[in-house]
């Protein structure tokens, strides 16, 4: 079952830094190309990949993940409002207090598995989501979000009087700010750190234990194993994850809304990793920038939009096309990913990347030369969605 | 268990062909950014049309509100390039459009969604900067969505005319140098209504109130404290409940034992249709508390609100910033062009959004440019008049418009589906100003004006 070589894993990490890094120019085309929602693509990717590593390998359904996000975003606003506008302590703190947290949710839940696992992970997150919305308004500020003032204290930048301008700093590494383009190179530099680890830890004997566990619990313990630690070191890695996701969110945009802790959005990675690919490498990222995409390009089409795209139809055909598209976008595009996502879990169980697996073995036999490449990719790729 | 793997790619390695990449792909960035090599972000230069952006909530707790909003918006645009008969064009004044766009440019829109989420108002407030060019973006319903988008544009560059939000923070300790509101605010409701109140209900009464859990509902229920504790009222406790919450029962069993008499909705949208209703189901309008009717206020009224709460707003106070039936030349242009589109009277939200459009428009013109800092210098301190709400200005020290505020109650006999409020009182500017640095509006900064770039 595991035998990606690190020929093969060199070049697909190789591959995928290299199409991340290219988005801005091969999403040009299709209208996704502008740096707020490029830096989505690579934050929600770090959030799916995470959130992989706990379903794809040992199976467990967490459907509290958001709660991680939202409190990685408070972590890093709070940081910027206490500390310092400069991003690496919040995004540190981020992922430290969501590694803590993931560690007493995940010692409470993981008593269980199965549905009663996702339900209490629910139950957890649904509970965290309520708690910044009214309890923990103080520290949250509630419905209006957490955001950033001019008189806050930022007590590291101040000792080193960097006071001088007017209106609110911007976040900024040592200087360079963090959002347009910046913000979204340094998302993709985290993100393809966060794939290296996660395909690091598919191949490592740790990643095999949490197979195991995913295909036989019992037998593993059966075989004098304790399964309990392996999961929670997952449950927090993947926290974790999450933890930074939520933090670069802050980064890229200082602000942090408890609607980011909702159910909903613990849904929507859910979606994500299955739409890619559960279990696969790059299909969570997949997923992530599929979801996205219909989120915020999607929506945004009018009939204004529609009648545009139509235009090379004949008068009464335009209309009569646009009145018939015109139900699935703008505020219907979640009905166009509903059913896309009932296509694919009917056909494609394995998500987009199975797809493409599959498209590649067709042309490899016409088209050697030019497949064998990406068909290789994607062996690797897919090679050890497992059981 | 052994070491599988081992791995001829050393750490250095993969650092190095990082590095190599990133550079690589690094390229694209320098050349985007001589695209901004302009005076000011999303400058159109010598296009033909200039791009506004409208966000507004299409689902949600103020979705009808944001659909009202959304009509205003585009019958706007039609105005601005000469389409239709004008509407307030021709009656605002002083006025420079001449019905040919803006600055001889046609006007294009983009809309979103805000789903009455911050995050997701400013994720659409994005997308229409970064990737539409918009050089304004426009659109609230919800003090806490504004407040989030107009920080957002502040630190963008460029322009952002609040719709609909009646927060004093929003041009008090969220103010922004880039931001406008045309609306009126918590404090002037407060402000206009306590007289009247005082004169119909007295000066012995207990308070309870019923809040949205956001900024707006913290700074109203503030201001009705203080107004109504100035005339002598009592508040017996305030109880925050969250936006959208659907069912009020749970929040509106323990006012029947309270002892108080007297009932502030400061909620708005559906919300306020929910909690209203149920009340009236509760049977609390027909009790009688320390040997007095019992009575609800609910301080910012719209006429979408009294439409959607039926029979239950008769009787019951509350403030508007505007209303179709007031007798101004405004007001009836835009009450014409609005209905002859739509075939319905404008909101509220649509004359505040309608008026801002043109006004942003309008300062664009004079300035000669969509330049925000120029832009900005245009309208702070820009006095108007035939807008729908008599002499107004906006105030250079807090962006606020200042001008009178209506105070309504809820009609006893509506002649048609839309007569729903009639106008009690016309409180004059005077009455409801305040000064900058009031208490309930202290802390803030405009701070500096942002182009962009």
């Amino acid at each position: 079952m595991e035998n990606g070589s690190a020929t093969k894993d060199f070049i697909t990490l190789l591959v995928f830094a290299v199409a991340i890094l290219t988005m801005p120019i091969w999403m040009a085309p299709i209208g996704a190309n502008y740096p707020d929602l490029l830096q989505r693509f690579a934050i929600y990717g770090i959030f799916a990949i995470g959130f992989n590593l706990l379903f794809g390998l040992t199976g467990y359904l967490s459907f509290g993940h958001a709660a991680f996000l939202g409190v990685g975003s408070y972590t890093a606003v709070w940081s910027f409002k206490l500390l310092s506008m400069n991003i690496l302590p919040a995004l540190l703190f981020s992922v430290l207090f969501t590694g803590l947290l993931a560690a007493v949710i995940g010692f409470v839940s993981l008593r269980r598995s199965g549905i009663y696992f996702a339900i209490l992970t629910l139950a957890i997150a649904q509970m965290s989501y309520n708690l910044a919305y009214s309890v923990l308004t103080p520290i949250t500020n509630g419905e209006t979000g957490l955001q950033l003032r001019n008189y806050d204290v930022r007590i590291i930048d101040n000792l080193f009087g960097k006071v001088a301008t007017e209106g609110i700093p911007s976040t900024n590494l040592f200087g360079i700010t963090m959002s347009g383009y910046s913000g979204f190179y340094f998302s993709a530099v985290v993100l393809i750190l966060c794939f290296w680890i996660s395909l690091r830890i598919f191949r490592s004997p740790f990643g095999i234990t949490l197979r195991g566990i995913k295909s036989n619990q019992k037998r593993m313990g059966y075989t004098g194993f304790n399964t309990r630690p392996y999961l929670l070191a997952v449950f927090i890695i993947s926290g974790m994850y999450a933890g930074l996701a939520g933090g670069l969110l802050a980064v890229t945009d200082p602000l942090a809304g408890a609607e980011r802790m909702e159910w909903t959005a613990s849904g929507e990675v859910v979606l994500m990793t299955i739409l890619g690919g559960l279990g696969t490498l790059s299909g969570p990222m997949i997923g992530a920038v599929v979801i996205k995409y219909f989120e915020n390009i999607f929506s945004s089409i009018g009939d204004q939009r529609l009648l545009e795209i139509f235009s090379w139809a004949p008068d009464g055909l335009q209309h009569a096309l646009a009145y018939v598209v015109s139900p699935f976008v703008g505020n219907g595009w979640q009905l166009t990913l509903g059913l896309l996502f009932v296509v694919i879990i009917i056909f494609l169980p394995g998500g987009l990347v199975s797809g493409f697996k599959r498209i590649f073995t067709k042309l490899k036999p016409i088209a050697k030369g030019v497949a064998k490449k990406e068909a290789k990719k994607e062996g690797a790729d897919t090679g050890e969605a497992g059981t | 268990m052994s070491k599988i793997i081992t791995s001829k790619w050393s750490r250095r390695d993969i650092l190095k062909a990082g590095a190599a990449s990133g550079i690589v792909a690094g390229m694209p960035m320098f050349y985007m950014k001589n695209a901004f090599a302009a005076n000011y972000l999303n400058d159109p230069g010598s296009a033909a049309a200039v791009t506004f952006g409208f966000n507004v909530p299409q689902t949600g707790a103020y979705a009808d509100e944001g659909a009202d909003e959304l009509r205003a918006y585009k019958l706007a645009v039609k105005h601005l390039n000469g389409e239709g008969d004008g509407g307030m064009i021709h009656t605002l004044k002083p006025m420079s459009l001449k019905g040919n766009g803006v600055l001889g440019k046609k006007v294009k829109y983009v809309t979103g969604d805000t789903q009455t989420k911050s995050d997701a108002a400013r994720a659409s407030a994005k997308r229409m900067i970064e990737k539409d060019g918009v050089t304004m973006v426009t659109g609230g319903s919800s003090s806490g969505v504004a407040i989030a988008t107009q920080s957002l544009c502040q630190e963008a560059g460029v322009i952002f005319m609040a719709g609909l939000t009646h927060s004093n923070d929003t041009t008090g300790k969220d103010k922004r140098r880039n931001g406008f509101r045309h609306f009126f605010n918590a404090y002037m409701s407060a402000a206009a209504l306590a007289p009247v109140l005082k004169k119909n209900y007295g000066t012995d009464r207990k308070a309870y109130h019923l809040t949205a859990d956001y900024t707006w509902g913290w700074t109203q229920e503030a201001s009705m404290v203080a107004f109504t504790e100035a005339i002598g009222w009592k508040t017996v406790a305030t109880v925050k409940t969250p936006v959208g919450a659907g069912d009020f029962s749970q929040f509106i069993t323990p006012i029947l034992n309270s002892g108080a008499d007297t009932l502030i909705l400061n909620h708005y949208g559906k919300d306020m249709i929910n909690s209203l209703t149920q009340a009236v189901q509760f049977g609390l309008r027909d009790k009688q508390v320390n040997g007095k009717d019992f009575v609800i206020i609910v301080p910012l009224y719209s006429r979408l609100m009294a439409q959607g709460a039926g029979d239950n707003i008769k009787g019951i106070f509350g403030s508007t910033n505007w209303h179709w039936s007031l007798p101004d030349a405004g007001t009836k242009a835009f009450v014409k062009s609005f209905g002859a589109e739509y075939g319905l009277p404008p909101s509220q939200a649509a004359q505040t959004c309608y008026v801002q459009t043109l006004l942003y428009a309008d300062a664009s013109e004079r300035a000669g440019t969509f330049m925000p800092s120029e832009v900005i210098k245009q309208l702070e301190g820009f006095k108007f008049d035939g807008a729908g709400n008599g002499p107004t200005e906006y105030r250079a020290a807090d962006h606020q418009c200042f001008k009178d505020v209506l105070v309504v109650k809820g009609k006893e006999k509506p002649s048609s589906q839309f007569d729903l409020l009639e106008i009690v009182e016309v409180t004059p500017r005077a009455k409801v100003e305040y000064k900058p640095d009031n208490k309930f509006f202290a802390g803030g900064k405009l701070g500096p004006a942002n182009n962009g770039v």
